[in-house]
């Protein structure tokens, strides 16, 4: 159990360390940069409480913000993210039951329910993401080109760390 | 209580997720120089409309006392005028009110009843006595003259309209200076007539029909109304005049009445004659 707490602690600092060091520096087309750090909030295991989903959120996304000179934005779109993670899960049904000790990831749960589940939450993140950073509607469908096909970005990403670090269980 | 308290546990949740992203975006607009000018022109617009619309209304409800000032202001402008001032001409001393001496002043007042549909129309002002008001002051509006106060309580004033059939203003038409008498014999209250204008005289429509300032009420230059249409009886010397009056006494409020300050001497001088 300590094991686990274990994990997921070392995984909220590597996957900070990874996005500010390594991540933020892509601009790839100029606005495109993946955010794999939400990882973290995908992964947590099923019967986190949701407050603790919450406070995590926003512990990560403001740590985020701290290094990127952005406070407040990324906090927001974690939040925003998190807060409807319980509802995406019961929208995408398993096969598998949802039961403690499992891990909503590729190797617990398949490949296919993992690419849905990152889709739609890693869209709720960046929409929000992007919004914020534009701050205004009156370019709305660009924000939401921009949020779309950076999320493909990340999904490919956050999968492909998936096939390298979690193959083995 | 314990429902509230139901409540609020039941949706700890949301009311965490409304809480950490209040707080995020507050990090945003307060720390982010492009956010917070955004932010702070769209608050300090929607404040600013809200404040102007606040003000708007206010200037709605307050119309009245401004329409009064406005009116105090007019009458004190008024009583300013050349037209209020007796000319002397006799540069004896020099003294700066020697060649303006003051002969009317002028108050402003409000129509608080009125008719136009009988033959003999009064109207009440809301001004009296006590505010200066006495018998044979003239009242006027922007528009023309309006009639003559024939009695004064305390606080209100009686006034004999220019549409009463027992009315005569001393009248002059404004091109030529000819002297005749305005008069209403029922009818419209928009038109009058002019008598005593002799038919070698030449007038033609849209003439302007002004006071003579003869009669000693009104004072010299106010406007009657205009020539509407005039026509010579068979055998007869004058004229039948029908004037437009400036005047619609059917939508009158604010007046003027006007004092003539030099009225006693004017009728004591001419006494011994009459």
């Amino acid at each position: 159990m300590s094991n686990q707490y274990l994990r997921i602690s070392l995984r909220f600092f590597v996957l900070i360390l990874i996005q500010v060091l390594l991540l933020n520096n892509i601009h790839f087309l100029g606005y495109i940069n993946p955010y794999i750090y939400i990882l973290f909030i995908l992964l947590l295991p099923f019967e986190t409480p949701r407050w603790v989903l919450l406070l995590s959120a926003f512990a990560l996304g403001f740590s985020i913000d701290l290094f990127s000179n952005s406070l407040g934005i990324h906090a927001a779109a974690t939040v925003f993210a998190a807060y409807f993670r319980p509802g995406v899960m019961r929208l995408i049904t398993s096969r598998k039951e949802y039961e403690p000790g499992v891990e909503p990831s590729i190797s617990d749960l398949g490949f296919q329910w993992f690419f849905m589940y990152a889709i739609v939450l890693t869209s709720l993140h960046h929409f929000m993401l992007f919004l914020l950073d534009v701050f205004r509607f009156s370019n709305f469908f660009s924000t939401l080109g921009h949020s779309i096909l950076n999320t493909l970005f990340t999904v490919l990403f956050i999968i492909l760390i998936q096939y390298v670090f979690y193959r083995k269980k | 209580m314990r429902n509230l308290f139901n409540f609020f546990w039941r949706h700890s949740n949301f009311i965490l997720f409304l809480l950490l992203e209040f707080f995020a975006l507050l990090l945003v607009v307060n720390n982010n120089g492009y956010q917070k000018s955004v932010s702070y022109a769209w608050v300090s617009e929607k404040t600013g409309m809200i404040q102007s619309e606040y003000n708007s209304l206010w200037e709605y409800l307050n119309l009245k006392q401004t329409n009064k000032e406005l009116a105090a202001e007019n009458a004190r402008y008024r009583s300013l005028l050349k037209s209020s001032y007796l000319v002397t001409d006799t540069l004896v001393h020099f003294r700066k009110d020697s060649l303006y001496h003051q002969q009317y002043k002028t108050l402003s007042a409000q129509v608080i009843s009125n008719s136009t549909n009988s033959l003999t129309n009064y109207m009440q002002l809301n001004k009296g006595k006590l505010q200066g008001i006495s018998n044979d002051m003239a009242v006027v509006s922007p528009s023309g003259v309006v009639g003559i106060v024939v009695n004064t309580s305390p606080n209100f004033s009686w006034v004999m309209s220019l549409i009463n059939k027992e009315t005569r203003i001393s009248a002059r038409i404004k091109k030529n200076g000819q002297i005749g008498t305005i008069a209403w014999e029922g009818g419209s209250y928009r038109y009058a007539s002019l008598k005593d204008i002799p038919t070698y005289v030449r007038i033609s429509k849209g003439d302007t029909i002004i006071t003579s300032g003869y009669s000693h009420v009104f004072p010299e230059g106010q406007l009657i109304g205009v020539v509407n249409d005039f026509t010579i009886k068979g055998g007869e010397h004058f004229y039948t005049i029908n004037v437009r009056l400036g005047v619609d006494f059917n939508s009158l409020s604010h007046v003027y009445v006007i004092k003539n300050l030099l009225r006693e001497e004017q009728l004591k001088l001419e006494e011994p004659v009459k």
